[in-house]
């Protein structure tokens, strides 16, 4: 449906966009992931036509978005960061303009409208003025914005910035409804939000994909090896000899031990598991084994492997995290635009 | 044609939950309606002044005070109130779409940039006008009392004038909106604008060089003086509608040129 090929962006000497190409498939939703000033929101930009490119190509549902940007804009729903609001209007008022600029049949309208205020919950409020509305519904008002047409790719840039946690469960959720009959475009710095909604993420950085995977996939791919964390009654010691001479394992990290209650962390190679091999080794050894599971890196550590320098610790810490963060931000300041 | 009329009809009702576009309407009636009372009253002791002298000197008056109405009028209301006053309702048309995040939505919608500033263009003039037909009724309450009568054609010829040049500025006032973000700054570019076009206009009225001839042609407020006299010059309309035409273009041109620009 979306098929982006070595897409270029600059702006001056900087390259706000270099080289970016992914695809996405009907009915997909494909997270765009990067800490701010990535270049999310202007490759967004360029799909829905309102920039143009410097170099590379972008299609949607085959039509090129620089050669037919009428074709493409008919069959785009956009929601910008902030939501494109005219906040004098009432909400029925509103989005019954906004389909007619989309060109919605005249006779069509009064449906769509009606369709689009009940997916975004906004029927009770739909004589209200938008002026009058709390941010929340004036997010789910710049949704129903891009959805009243029923176009067949939805460009949501930031959808839930801002929002209050019950409003971004409400917006995740309208999202997730969404898929399947349109093809969603989301971008975000949030990581929990690809994780719930998205089917697939590209993580951008500085205007280069650092990776592009599944939301599944991306974690076991990315995270080097296989991780179990286990809890054991016994010595301490003894237990990190006879675990370490399981083949495959990498390393036993004992994270704390206290009354012979000892809780571990062993790492090994990559693609292999040996939670059963462990298992049974601590059990013949003679030790209670209390818990044992799998560890699960979190699209937050991954993200921070992928945009930092300094990835060489694999797991990042609560500190680590906060250096990350003001690295990210630096990131930014970096490629902003002069 | 749909997404003109749906440009136009958003743009013409924002005007009128605008509280800006009430305060222009309020003030423009305030002012025509003191003006148009301080004129009459003036050419009526004018006249009641000569009639005197005629009768003193025993030659017939030779005044018509309701030519004179109509054409003071027009001219004062053309050259003084409108440049002073459709600035600030010119000001937001682009300006405000740009800050609030709108063009970004009507500019990826399957609209052209032509049916944009043909939209917008139409509807602040259908404002303008709306906001000029009140005061037809100040002839209308003086039309039964007119001696000799009051000649309609000459209002409709003044009024069409009124019109064109409000044409003119509001096509000059869109385009300077679509330079900026900053409504004020719009407002106060397009004030300085008109205000230079009067000073203009008055610095050459009474000139003959060659400049000022040039100057004069090329002054939407000298074109005006001949509608206001009741005649409606063809080479005038002509220069009218040219000028709209280079204010509506200069805006595309921006529309599209900001496509490139943007950072």
């Amino acid at each position: 449906m979306i098929e982006v090929e070595h897409l270029v962006k600059s702006y001056g000497q900087a390259r706000a966009v270099n080289d970016i190409s992914f695809k996405v498939e009907k009915g997909e939703i494909l997270g765009f992931l990067g800490p701010n000033g990535a270049g999310k929101t202007t490759t967004m930009r360029i799909l829905t036509g309102y920039l143009p490119a410097t170099g590379g190509t972008a299609r949607i549902a085959g039509f090129d978005v620089f050669e037919q940007s009428m074709e493409v804009r008919k069959r785009i729903g956009y929601l910008p960061e902030t939501p494109p609001l005219y906040t004098d209007m009432t909400v029925s008022a509103y989005l019954t303009f906004v389909a007619q600029i989309k060109g919605v049949p005249t006779a069509e309208i009064p449906n769509r409208v009606a369709e689009a205020m009940r997916m975004a919950t906004l029927a009770e409020r739909k004589d209200e003025l938008i002026k009058r509305l709390s941010r929340g519904f004036k997010q789910r008002v710049g949704i129903a914005q891009a959805i009243v047409h029923n176009p067949d790719v939805i460009i949501l840039d930031e959808p839930t910035v801002g929002l209050d946690p019950n409003q971004i469960k409400e917006v995740r959720s309208l999202i997730k409804n969404l898929a399947g009959q349109h093809t969603i475009i989301l971008s975000t710095h949030i990581l929990p939000e690809v994780e719930m909604t998205c089917d697939r993420v590209v993580i951008i950085n500085k205007g280069r994909i650092v990776a592009a995977h599944t939301t599944q996939n991306l974690t076991t791919q990315l995270k080097g090896g296989e991780r179990v964390r286990i809890q054991v009654k016994g010595a301490a010691e003894s237990l990190r000899a006879s675990i370490a001479s399981i083949e495959g394992v990498k390393s036993v990290e004992i994270e704390s031990s206290a009354d012979s209650l000892v809780t571990a962390e062993i790492e090994s190679e990559r693609g292999a598991d040996l939670r059963a091999q462990i298992a049974s080794r601590i059990v013949n050894k003679g030790f209670d084994l209390l818990e044992m599971r799998a560890v699960n890196l979190s699209l937050e550590d991954i993200f921070m492997q992928l945009t930092t320098e300094e990835h060489a610790e694999g797991r990042v810490e609560a500190k680590g995290a906060a250096k990350a963060e003001e690295k990210a931000e630096e990131a930014v300041a970096e490629t902003a635009a002069p | 044609m749909k997404g003109i009329l749906a440009i136009y009809r958003r743009e013409l009702s924002g005007y009128f939950v605008s509280p800006i576009a009430y305060t222009v309407i309020g003030f423009f009636l305030a002012a025509t309606g003191l003006v148009f009372y301080l004129i009459l009253s003036a050419y009526m002791e004018q006249s009641f002044r000569m009639q005197m002298q005629a009768r003193q000197m025993g030659m017939p008056p030779d005044i018509d005070v309701p030519m004179m109405v109509i054409r003071s009028f027009v001219g004062f209301s053309g050259t003084y109130l409108m440049p002073l006053l459709l600035p600030m309702m010119t000001m937001g048309v682009y300006a405000e779409e740009r800050k609030r995040g709108t063009m970004e939505m009507l500019m990826t919608s399957p609209l052209t940039e032509f049916q944009i500033v043909i939209g917008k263009f139409f509807a602040s003039l259908t404002f303008f006008a709306l906001m000029l037909a009140p005061t037809l009724i100040y002839y209308m309450l003086m039309s039964p009392y007119s001696e000799p009568a009051l000649p309609w054609r000459i209002v409709g010829a003044g009024y069409l004038g009124l019109l064109l040049l409000g044409a003119v500025l509001i096509a000059l006032g869109s385009f300077i909106s679509s330079l900026t973000e900053n409504q004020i700054v719009a407002g106060v570019v397009t004030f300085v604008v008109f205000l230079l076009l009067l000073f203009l206009d008055m610095t050459t009225r009474n000139s003959s060089s060659a400049m000022a001839e040039v100057f004069k042609y090329l002054s939407p407020l000298q074109h005006h003086e001949t509608f206001a006299q009741g005649v409606i010059d063809t080479s005038s309309v002509i220069f009218y509608i040219s000028t709209v035409s280079i204010g509506l273009f200069l805006t595309l041109r921006n529309l599209d040129s900001m496509r490139w620009r943007r950072a």
